[in-house]
């Protein structure tokens, strides 16, 4: 069944490899829902955070495939239940509607929207949330006129994970040990090698 | 004397590396011979001009060969690096130097192939501005190398070349190309000299072997019945040729090749049951339907191999071992999969594995062949008609050289049926465009074989559509003056698709009717000696005065017209759908 999956790479900060992942979907036809790429808890580690609509053994597929680039130094992949996410969004209105209409505001308020810039010509609402909530404000401030409206990717944390630094460590060395230089998937060998 | 004067020497001063003061260039070349490269193929232009003048001071330590082409270098490092196990290396320009390239590169990531490929760049600062022969190299050739970088400071070089050669060969091997500006190929700077890369923070090109799932995969293979081994370039790439005998000898086990795997072991090994997928032998592909365990080892189930999958051996269990996990369950779900070089690996198996002999169940492979023989092979071998057949003139061959020849063959009909007949008693003999299929790679190939293994004999066999892809590397052997052996087998069309036409296009030949130059006085415009042989008597003799001439020649070979390769698997067929006929 495809479902959303959120996949977590952490990689070295590299020209070039952002089109090296990109690739790897579009290659196959698969569209990116939303990419993000940011630092990580660790100096010089960046981490792209990649949500696609696909089915787990895809996903799988996918993500050895990024696992594989040189300076890819790991992939894993998540659902929605296994990840705690947001996006951050923005919303255009002009000033005087607002101004003139405390029901907006009261609005603005309930779906936990903040006003970042008031001009006289337009106000700049922020907002940050899940898919749904932020597609909900643009539904309530559609009537008021919305002038823009801009949503970021998804950024996302994986429940169980306990960062990158213990594994940076075994990276870093000369010969890691087997945790690193084991495939993931390999572990769950009823899951994966399945007949 | 005075207490207080102390030896220079014995003051410990931190110890820095002595540097001096060299191109970005003279840096690429210094790299090259520490990583023990001797041969080049490359082909000059205005952004690699540096890197050309630099060489023409380094011409004693060196060797580079000019082509005609750059596919034509590319192909060439291609085969060297097959026959020699070495890394092969290529110098191309920017703009179209660097898009020529981009066909080998293909065709060197999808067959494991490793090189080094350096292009030259416009200068950093013109980057983006459409430059003259400016291109994109680094995003045109991303998905077609294992790994790419762009250099724009000299002081670079060292460390990215060792990373590239490194890259390269470790792991499953593949094609790294190195982009360089002009400014960085120009640039001074401190060398502290060249320091070989062994590890790389992210790179995993070798994993730990889980001896749990060895175990396992022992122990299926115990069970079995019917057990049957699958092998590709894995075995040849991971040089464990030897390794892997012994777990046949040991374990008793019936092995067919893909053709990428073809030549690891010896063509006359009564374990060797021959040829996979669509124009494989016959038993080896019905019985892939039959056996109760398979044992992959270094081959990815491509779709040649493996026919329609949903129907490919599904009553089996199913072991693979691979360096690269990403094969694992690609395409064939696997019941025990053993990441790992199977160099390591194949010994660990044949430790846990029980010494047997399968006698009945390799005798039905036998049987098979037997049909084989009546219904294809005699009548392709020894054929009663006055038309040449290609399997005939393989035939031949093998008993003039006794299969010791390097064989390099160009894609096509002539392609499967030198594959399926031509034998080898060793390793790295067999050279061909296998995952891409790329026409034109022969006769670069085998000029590029030549140089890698220098003292062995090299045959390219091309069809006359193929040779005319990329007959202009017949200047770069009469310039090099390389012994290479060339057997055109023209059947006057683009076989392999004209027999496609025939069979599932109502016999529509759509475009397939290919003219042809006189291929010997082409040769000869070049220096080269060749004959044509039309008639069966003359063949032996005409190959023999091919292999006993002492520099290249070129013999065409003219081949009945609509003779089609069989058996085969139809496209989108299950492998026991093989057809005779
Ligand atoms: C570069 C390239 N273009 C087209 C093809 C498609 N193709 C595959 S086999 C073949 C015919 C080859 O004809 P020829 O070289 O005469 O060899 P034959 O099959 O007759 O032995 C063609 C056109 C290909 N493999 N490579």
């Amino acid at each position: 069944m495809k479902q959303e999956y959120t996949i977590t790479v952490y990689t070295e900060n590299q020209i070039g490899l952002l089109n090296r992942i990109a690739i790897i979907f579009s290659r196959r036809k698969i569209n990116v829902e939303s990419l993000n790429t940011s630092p990580s808890e660790i100096e010089g580690i960046h981490r792209f955070t990649i949500v696609i609509n696909e089915v787990e053994d895809v996903v799988k597929k996918l993500a050895r495939q990024i696992e594989k680039q040189v300076e890819v130094l790991k992939a894993y992949y998540n659902t929605n239940e296994q990840i705690i996410w947001q996006e951050l969004a923005l919303y255009k209105v002009p000033t005087d509607v607002i101004a003139e209409k405390v029901k907006v505001e009261r609005l603005l308020r309930e779906h936990g929207a903040r006003a970042v810039v008031i001009r006289k010509d337009y106000t700049v609402f922020e907002a940050t949330g899940q898919r749904e909530e932020t597609d909900k404000l643009v539904e309530v401030l559609e009537p008021y006129g919305l002038i823009e409206f801009v949503r970021s990717a998804r950024v996302a944390i994986i429940k169980d994970s306990h960062g990158f630094h213990e594994k940076i460590k075994e990276f870093e060395r000369e010969k890691p040990g087997a945790e690193v230089i084991e495939n993931e998937y390999l572990d769950k060998q009823a899951e994966v090698f399945s007949m | 004397m005075n207490t207080l004067e102390i030896a220079p020497e014995k003051i410990a001063l931190p110890k820095k590396p002595a540097t001096r003061p060299v191109s970005g260039s003279v840096a690429v070349l210094e790299a090259f011979l520490a990583e023990g490269v001797e041969t080049i193929f490359g082909y000059p232009g205005g952004a690699i001009m540096p890197i050309y003048d630099a060489l023409y001071d380094y011409q004693e330590k060196l060797k580079h060969i000019l082509v005609r082409h750059e596919q034509g270098a590319i192909h060439a490092a291609q085969g060297f690096a097959r026959s020699s196990g070495k890394v092969g290396v290529v110098f191309a320009t920017s703009g179209p130097g660097a898009t020529n390239l981009v066909t080998g590169l293909a065709d060197a990531q999808i067959d494991s192939t490793p090189l080094v490929c350096i292009t030259g760049q416009v200068y950093a600062h013109l980057l983006g501005t459409d430059a003259f022969q400016e291109t994109d190299v680094i995003n045109i050739t991303t998905p077609v190398t294992k790994w790419n970088y762009q250099v724009t400071d000299a002081t670079e070089i060292p460390a990215v070349l060792a990373k590239a050669f490194y890259i390269a060969k470790s792991g499953r091997p593949g094609p790294v190309l190195i982009d360089i500006t002009k400014n960085a190929q120009l640039q001074q700077f401190e060398y502290e000299g060249y320091t070989p890369c062994d590890h790389i923070r992210s790179y995993r090109p070798k994993p730990i072997v889980r001896k749990e799932y060895v175990a396992q995969a022992a122990a299926l293979i115990n069970e079995a019945k019917k057990p049957f081994v699958l092998f590709g370039q894995g075995v040849i790439l991971g040089k464990a040729e030897k390794e892997f005998k012994a777990f046949l000898e040991k374990s008793g086990i019936p092995a067919a090749w893909t053709i990428l795997g073809l030549s690891a072991l010896p063509s006359d090994h009564p374990l060797n049951v021959g040829m996979l997928g669509m124009h494989g032998n016959y038993g080896p592909n019905v019985l892939t339907n039959e056996c109760d365990v398979l044992i992959a080892v270094g081959m990815r189930f491509d779709d040649r191999v493996t026919g329609r999958l949903d129907k490919y051996a599904k009553q089996a269990k199913v072991i693979h071992l691979d360096i690269d996990p990403c094969e694992i369950d690609k395409n064939v779900k696997t019941t025990v999969g053993i990441w790992g070089d199977c160099k390591e690996t194949l010994p660990l198996l044949t430790e846990l594995v029980n010494a047997k002999t399968h006698p009945e169940w390799l005798q039905k492979f036998r049987d098979y062949q037997e049909q084989e023989n009546q219904a294809v092979i005699n009548k392709e071998l020894r054929p009663g008609s006055t038309e040449m057949t290609m399997g005939e003139v393989i035939n031949v061959l093998n008993e003039i050289t006794g299969g010791d020849a390097i064989i390099v063959t160009d894609v096509g009909q002539h392609q499967m049926v030198a594959c399926r007949y031509a034998k080898f008693n060793e390793s790295r003999s067999n050279i061909t465009s296998g995952g891409l299929g790329t026409m034109g790679f022969a006769l670069p190939a085998a000029i590029g074989a030549k140089f890698g293994a220098e003292k062995r004999t090299v045959v390219a066999i091309i069809g006359d559509g193929g040779f005319q892809m990329t007959l202009q590397e017949l200047g770069t052997i009469m310039q090099s003056g390389i012994d290479v052996k060339i057997i055109i087998l023209n059947n006057h069309f683009l076989g392999m698709v004209r027999q496609w036409q025939q069979l599932f296009h109502d016999k529509r030949y759509s475009f397939v009717d290919i003219a042809s130059p006189d291929f010997v006085m082409l040769a000869k415009a070049y220096g080269i000696d060749g004959m044509h042989v039309s008639d069966r008597q003359d063949l032996r003799e005409a190959l023999t005065t091919m292999l006993l001439h002492p520099a290249s020649y070129l013999l065409e070979v003219k081949v009945g017209k609509e003779n089609n390769v069989f058996p085969m698997v139809p496209q989108g067929c299950s492998v026991s759908e093989i057809r005779l006929s």
